[in-house]
Parts: structure tokens; sequence; C-alpha cells
């Protein structure tokens, strides 16, 4: 690794001063992928700023306030917290599904909800939740709409000095994650997120198929006419030495299938 | 940075590097080299020690984000399971788990052992009474190119046997 100076934030405030005052600077939460990244010199930061100590980042809370199911997780929360969060897992046992399925234990002890939105690999689970739950993904500054925050492979609208604070979602009526993992790293080789939200309308989200987590479009109209399953056609499929671009988008299609399984589709609102 | 880590039960301080990883300030600082390097790339899980309760792998943090907290490493299971002073470990009362590995014959060259007990006893710390799926799913981020995995599964039903009836304080 390339020497680094660590600086510890104790608050949100310090970490975005910190943050923006060297241009390159990265923040560090969990690091199960930041800290593989400095020491394959894929990343040489000249200041890490460590999250880890603000407590405010930490909380998993249901902010009803008069409307059911609401929920926000705070960004330094980690997998295996929204794994085992007995609330979530009566509400939205998907998406603690989801949690318990990402890396390994020791993975999950911690890597982080917001490391893994700012990272946005293409391959991520928590992408496809959040897109397709319709999440808001709250920083310092603003919330931004899923649909306007993931811009492709490792890229996002946050910007230089941004710090995720929270993701906030309601808690869809049904959701299910299913994902194809890579036999060696566990990562999707394709995951479909599908979800009945609130107000009754289908999401169908995709990751480790293209260059970022997509929604499905094609799908969630033929799933609310009752249409049969269209084949996924995209421009920018991935092709790797895993799998080549037509196997990518078959598999997508067979992690449809399965998260329909059992599914209540009836109930369209 | 400076820092301090209460490691098998006793505060230590260092000055060390930031990039420091925390495996390298065990085995190279401390002289706790029963905590091992495998792949340094976070696949094998060799490293795997307790950070505050929790099962992690120690190449993939800093030693300064383990600052306050407390580290257990598989130099500490056994002695603080035996009832002996933190670090000294010696023919005595090993852990359950660790007898049970070598009573299920669950290693071969063992480079991979200290790793695959720490997952274990994290588990079973959790889970008195895991089923086979819930070993094999504990153990996913250790990996084991001698035996096969049969007699280390074997090994912590055999461990969770032994907890049940003599209790565990890790």
């Amino acid at each position: 690794m390339v020497p680094f100076e660590v600086r510890r934030a104790h608050s949100v405030e310090e970490a975005v001063a910190t943050l923006g005052s060297a241009r390159d600077a990265r923040l560090l939460a969990g690091g199960m992928t930041l800290i593989p990244a400095l020491k394959h010199r894929l990343s040489s930061p000249s200041i890490l700023v460590d999250l880890a100590r603000i407590a405010s980042l930490r909380s998993i809370e249901s902010t009803a306030r008069g409307r059911p199911g609401l929920w926000r997780l705070g960004a330094g929360v980690r997998h295996a917290e929204v794994a085992a969060h007995p609330g979530l897992n009566r509400e939205h046992p998907a998406l603690c599904a989801l949690a318990a399925g990402i890396g390994d234990p020791q993975v999950r002890a911690r890597g982080t909800l917001g490391g893994a939105l700012a990272n946005n690999d293409p391959a991520a689970d928590y992408p496809a939740a959040v897109l397709g739950l319709d999440a808001q993904i709250l920083t310092d500054r603003r919330s931004i709409a899923a649909a306007d925050y993931f811009r492709g492979m490792f890229t996002t609208a946050l910007e230089d000095d941004e710090v995720i604070t929270a993701v906030e979602f309601a808690a869809p009526r049904s959701a299910v994650y299913r994902k194809f993992p890579h036999p060696a790293t566990g990562y999707a080789m394709a995951g479909v997120f599908l979800a009945r939200l609130a107000s009754g309308d289908l999401r169908v989200a995709v990751t480790g198929v293209a260059q970022g987590v997509f929604r499905w479009h094609d799908a969630e109209s033929a799933l609310a006419k009752g249409h049969p399953l269209p084949r996924l056609v995209r421009e920018d499929l991935l092709e790797d030495m895993h799998a080549p671009a037509g196997y990518r988008a078959h598999l997508a299609g067979v992690m449809l299938a399965r998260a329909l399984e059992g599914f209540p589709l009836g109930e369209a609102g | 940075m400076r820092i301090t880590v209460e490691v098998n039960g006793a505060a230590r301080s260092a000055d060390v590097e930031d990039r420091t990883l925390l495996v390298d300030w065990l085995r190279d600082g401390l002289g706790l080299t029963g905590t091992h390097v495998g792949c340094d790339t976070s696949q094998c899980g060799c490293c795997t020690v307790h950070l505050d309760g929790e099962a992690v792998k120690a190449c993939s943090l800093l030693a300064v984000q383990a600052d306050g907290c407390s580290v257990v490493t598989i130099e500490g299971l056994a002695a603080r399971s035996a009832g002996r002073e933190p670090g000294v470990v010696s023919g005595g009362l090993a852990h359950p788990v660790q007898r049970a590995f070598a009573e299920c014959h669950a290693l071969q060259c063992g480079f991979c052992t200290p790793g695959m007990v720490m997952a274990s006893a994290h588990l079973l710390r959790r889970n008195p009474d895991p089923t086979e799926a819930q070993i094999v799913t504990a153990l996913a981020g250790n990996l084991c190119r001698c035996t096969g995995y049969v007699n280390i599964v074997a090994a912590v039903q055999r461990a969770a046997l032994l907890v049940r009836s003599e209790g565990m304080q890790r």
C-alpha cells in the first residue's frame, strides 16, 4: 500500500470537511472493498477519512410517523446488522435475506450499506434493492432518488466531498431477491430484486448483468399486463472471462423466473 | 498513529504506521503468529480474529481501525478457555473447538485451522446448536485446501456438543 494518513471523523460535518480538504482524500467505511483495492494500488489516496466512529450513522429506525413501514437505515449499518434486525425481518425479509447473502460472514461483520452504495460495484447486491424499492439516498446535503443516483460502473451522483448518511424507503407489499452468485467470489453474475411497492407498482431491478444496476422496464410492463417475460436486450451487457453477454442476459431471465415463484403477482393495486 | 488495543485480555499500545494491517501488527508487532496470512486478499479466512466479539478478517482491517477495541486471536482463545493468564498457551485444556478439531481430525496441513477455529467459535457463541447448513454458511469465508471440509463440519458439530455440556467463555 502506498502510505496514507487515517483521519478519524467524529461527525458527518467533520468527515465532509476532511474529505474536501485534499483532492485525493477518500472515505473509509467498512473497508471490505477499499482495503483490498489499496493493497493492489488500484486506489492510492493520501488521506482516508474513517467513518466508523460516527454513532449517528449506525442506526436502523422505523420512521413511521403515521406512515406505515417507512424505514431509515444509517449508512454505517453493517450487512450482518441488517440481516439480523428483528423489525426489518418482520416487515422486509427480502432486504434481510439480501444482506445475509453478501460476501461471507466476516465481510458482513464489517461491510456497510453506505460503503456498498458509494462504491456501486456493477455486481453488488444492495444497489438492486435500493433501486427496486425506489429508495432515497440521504447525504449530508440532499436527498437523491435511487433512479438518479446510480450512474453506471463504480459511478454515482455523489459529489467529491459528499457523504451518504442514510437510506430511506417504504417497506414494499412484497419483495424477493434472487441471485446467481459466482461460485468463487460470491458476487452476483445476475441478481434480480422484484418488488411490489406500497403504491402497487411493480419493480424489477437487475444487478451483475450490465455496466450498472438498472430497472428492467420491459419485464415490469410484461408482468403488469400478464404477458410472457421478454428477453433482456441492452447495449451495455457485461462480458468478461466469467460469462459472455448473452449468458448473463439469459441468467437475468432465470433469476426473474425464480423470483416470481410464489410471488403474489395477483394483488396489483 | 498511537493505538491501544486489548489483545487477548491485555492492553497493548503501539505506534503504528497508518497503513499497517491488523494482521501484520498482531504477527510482526506482537509476535502472535498463530493468525495466518493465507491469501492477503480477504478470500481465505486464515487471518480470522474476533474484533469486539465479531469474527473478522485481520488482513482487511487496518490496525488503527482496531484502536480502542478488543481483539482475540487463536492464542487467546485457548488461554481464556483454560482459565490461564491471557497469552499463555501450553498443554492444558484447549478451547472446545480446538479439542474437537483434534478429535475429529479436522485438519491436515493446519494452515487454515486458526481461522476455521475462530470462525467456528464465533458461530457457537451465537448459535450453540447449529445445523450442518448453518455451519457451512458460517464457514463460507474460510477456505481449506486439504480436508474437503467433511471433518471440519463434523468437528464443529462435536464442538457444539462440548460447548453445550461444558459452556464456553468465548
